[in-house]
């Protein structure tokens, strides 16, 4: 009996194998097992080797696994691609169609089942079928019933027609009995079964959407980028529900001028890109921090520079998030590290942004905003609306006729009280202009001395709750520090790392600005070593906790940039290689 | 009821006898007309000389980065449909660095104004070619002469399915005034160009330039300005030297054409999700 299992299915892209994925996944969810599913795919619609890699738990897990289990080949390429990841004694079931055979580089033990998928689907109605009849293959050896995927089916063809239902259900039964008359048990790969626990199942970037709407967003400006598109797409669905609108921009450019217009006019706003987006909204990012106008901006990182892996994991925005735009504004960049954290960090992001007004960026990285997976119910009590600083309407109409608000009075801690065009007394000028009180320009030495201080001081010394979690040791031989997804395989190799008896932390950072400074230098004093583990070539987290002063005379950088997100082996080898040169 | 002077706000710094000022008039005298709040207005401008006309005009006043005054209104709008919006630009401006979201904000058909002070040239940076000036014009960046084509901005208004298109000029302040009476009444997103001579940098397209070429369409009874394709020929005969309303027709607005969205203005709507809408939301995820 296993505690978890690794699954993948693969085959071309365009031939269902999202949705296999995606039957599998939600079935098992709703038995209760925990699921963590990450897609590997391509920046084109048909053809091209596509997989989905699932991994089936007892208890919550944020990472793919190590390695792999069950294969589901539709093709040879996937077993060609894949094989490798096989476990000894994992098991490959395939489709009779195209002859596979195991290549070479195969590990020991690993039996390979040719299944007549496509053959069995036409005689049950359709060929589209065939990953019906492989889900049913896939139930005979993990042990589960072949009815495992009928409420699924149902909710997902039921009102359709029961007849689909029903052929689909068939299908399921047909590689069931072809997988079991193969005449060979799998007890070893059997799940244990699952607590009856509900859980949510669903994909970082629809936790975001979610959350702006507990948030009360209502107006979403856009434009389509992989992979922050589904931000959008469920915001399309939902915000016409409570009265909002979703609109498609003609550019990014105008994605953020339009979100900043309607924060200005009072209206919690939205908008989600990934890198090339982001850059082409680095200067009305500025006027955002110029005109203090809250706005909450998604970045989910994609590979970079350029067009870069457009479908590929990586988390190398965060120089830009951080430094971009020319001249020096405040910002929040807050950096969620799970499903239930994209939901919870949105929900803040609202709540800093209108507090600190000041632009807010959510940065995701592709695996946290498209892996689909099984989160804790999101609580409703978490959420609530802290509109910051607005004016008095007794102070408005205190306001001689004739004089201006002051929109932006210095007050102690920098932040001026808001009004919206519509309220009477509040008649004032924004301006990306350097202005005064009034917002009227104003060039003068002193006032920009002083308006530059009172913008940039709204978050001096700021620590925001929660900026870094820590896991382990109070005074770890070595201390692993890492940011957004990451969390899942860090947070694995620990407990690893941790069973073997070894003394190792995690430190994790969920808000890159403010810097938590106090909080990540205190765990970090007490390490003998640091790793910082992030998905770029150059390091950007190591060199910014260094640029906030942070050092360590045993601080190291482990980046991984090939497209992939860790998986908990790979730390687990990192921190057991670099003890051992440690203590040579 | 407001005055003239309830929409006056800071004393420009335009130079002397600069055609914004006609501009800032013109809507001026249109706001009073209109028995409009300037509480209840915004002017959203961009960069350059015309910029400034938010602030000074004296209702609430967004000055936002080169090109990008019309997403910026947009934005305005879509919280607060109950405010009356403006965008206010130049030619460099909105013509050059913010075309895209000339074509895409006539296609969305939000309800938004947009007024273009088109002065053929880049004045506050003292004097560069424009994407209007005329060929052959020399400027600083175009000392032998400007050889590319000018942008044509009522074409592109007309072709694009604008469904308010108007020129108007400085030196007639009172038809300008009737012209934007007109299209901030007008449902939908609708574009004034107005010819504002630049009395610095542009020696060409003056005053007397316009007084002596422009044909005001009211003149002339055989102008149909329900006519799209017909205005597309007339604007073409008279090398867009015409004022007055272009055309005018009826289009379903963007706020209109999203059944769902709210009629009354969101910024001043409650934020909170109920329990139950969040139960509901939450059930989608299962």
């Amino acid at each position: 009996m296993l505690q978890e299992l690794s699954w993948k299915v693969g085959g071309q892209q365009g031939e269902g194998i999202d949705s296999t994925g995606k039957t599998f996944s939600s079935s098992l969810n709703r038995m209760g097992y925990f699921i963590y599913s990450y897609r590997h795919f391509s920046s084109r619609i048909k053809g091209g080797h596509t997989n989905d890699k699932v991994r089936v738990s007892t208890v919550q897990r944020f990472s793919s696994a190590d390695k792999l289990d069950i294969l589901l080949a539709f093709d040879q390429e996937t077993i060609d691609f894949n094989g490798h990841e096989l476990r000894a004694g994992g098991v490959v079931v395939a489709d009779a169609k195209f002859n596979p055979v195991l290549p070479a580089n195969i590990a020991d033990d690993v039996i390979l089942f040719s299944i007549p998928f496509t053959k069995l689907a036409e005689q049950n109605g359709a060929s589209i079928m065939k990953n019906m009849v492989a889900l049913g293959a896939t139930a005979f050896v993990m042990g589960l019933s072949p009815d495992f995927c009928a409420a699924e089916l149902q909710s997902k063809f039921g009102k359709k027609s029961q007849k689909i239902v029903d052929q689909n259900l068939a299908a399921v039964q047909a590689g069931y009995d072809a997988m079991k008359a193969q005449g060979q048990d799998f007890p070893e790969l059997h799940l244990a079964p699952a607590t009856p626990d509900k859980h949510l199942f669903l994909i970082g970037n629809d936790a975001i959407g979610f959350g702006a709407l507990a948030a009360g967003v209502k107006i979403m400006p856009a434009y389509p980028i992989t992979p922050a598109s589904d931000v959008m797409e469920y915001l399309i669905k939902k915000l016409p529900q409570v009265g909002g609108v979703v609109v498609q921009t003609e550019d990014e450019i105008a994605a953020l001028t339009m979100t900043i217009g309607a924060s200005y006019a009072g209206s919690r706003t939205l908008t989600a890109t990934s890198g090339p987006g982001l850059s082409l909204m680095m200067e009305a990012m500025g006027l955002a921090g110029m005109t203090e106008t809250p706005v909450v901006i998604i970045d989910t990182q994609r590979g970079g520079p350029s067009t870069g892996l457009p479908t590929k994991h990586e988390q190398s925005d965060m120089n830009a998030v951080l430094f971009g735009t020319h001249g020096e504004i405040p910002k929040i960049v807050l950096a969620p590290a799970t499903a239930e954290e994209c939901f919870t960090a949105t929900v803040d992001a609202f709540n800093y942004a209108e507090k600190y007004q000041c632009p807010t960026i959510l940065i995701t990285d592709l695996a946290l905003s498209l892996a689909s997976q099984s989160a804790k119910m999101f609580d409703y009590d978490y959420v609530t609306i802290d509109r910051g600083s607005l004016a008095d309407p007794a102070d408005l109409a205190k306001v001689v006729p004739g004089e201006m608000f002051k929109r932006y009075a210095h007050t102690s801690d920098g932040v001026s009280p808001r009004v919206f065009p519509g309220q009477k007394g509040g008649l004032h000028h924004v301006t990306g202009v350097e202005h005064n009180e009034v917002g009227r320009p104003d060039e003068g030495q002193a006032n920009h001395v002083k308006m530059m201080d009172k913008r940039l001081g709204k978050l001096k010394g700021v620590e925001l709750p929660n900026s870094v979690t820590y896991q382990g040791s109070e005074n770890p031989d070595v201390l692993l520090v890492g940011v957004g997804s990451s969390y899942g395989p860090i947070g694995e190799a620990l407990e690893r790392l941790q069973q073997a008896g070894l003394s190792v932390g995690h430190a994790h950072v969920h808000v890159l600005s403010p810097f938590p400074v106090k909080a990540l230098g205190d765990r970090m004093k007490n390490a003998k070593q640091v790793i910082v583990a992030e998905s770029n070539a150059t390091g950007q987290l190591f060199h910014l906790i260094r640029f906030h002063g942070l050092s360590h005379p045993e601080m190291q950088s482990y980046t991984k940039y090939d497209g992939t997100p860790f998986v908990p082996g790979e730390i687990e080898n990192k921190v057991k290689g670099s003890m051992i040169e440690w203590q040579r | 009821m407001a005055i003239l002077a309830d929409f006056k706000a800071e004393k420009p710094t335009w130079c002397p006898g600069c055609g914004d000022f006609g501009v800032l008039n013109a809507l001026q005298r249109a706001s009073v007309e209109l028995g409009l709040d300037p509480e209840e207005m915004v002017v959203v401008s961009g960069i350059g000389c015309s910029g400034k006309l938010s602030a000074y005009f004296g209702s609430y006043g967004l000055h936002s980065i080169h090109g990008r005054s019309l997403p910026t209104a947009q934005g305005v709008k879509l919280a607060n449909r109950e405010l009356t919006v403006l965008a206010a630009g130049g030619d460099g401006d909105g013509f050059g660095i913010g075309l895209g979201h000339f074509i895409h904000a006539m296609r969305r058909n939000i309800d938004i104004t947009y007024l273009v002070m088109d002065n053929h040239i880049y004045g506050l940076t003292t004097g560069q070619t424009s994407p209007t000036s005329d060929a052959g014009m020399i400027t600083k960046t175009a000392p032998t002469g400007a050889v590319e084509e000018p942008v044509h901005p009522l074409h592109l208004a007309l072709v694009t399915g604008c469904g308010f298109v108007a020129q108007g000029f400085s030196g007639d302040i009172v038809q300008l005034a009737t012209i934007v009476k007109r299209a901030i009444a007008h449902k939908g997103f609708s574009f004034v160009n107005i010819f504002s001579p630049c009395v610095t940098y542009n020696k060409q397209n003056t005053y007397e330039f316009y007084k002596s070429h422009v044909k005001k369409v009211e003149d002339d009874p055989t102008y149909d300005a329900g006519n799209r394709f017909a205005a597309l020929e007339r604007v073409t005969e008279a090398n867009a030297l015409l004022t007055g309303v272009l055309y005018e027709g009826d289009r379903v607005t963007f706020e209109d054409g999203h059944a769902k969205y709210s009629t009354k203005g969101l910024a001043t709507q409650e934020h909170t999700l109920s329990d139950d809408d969040y139960v509901k939301l939450l059930a989608d995820f299962r």
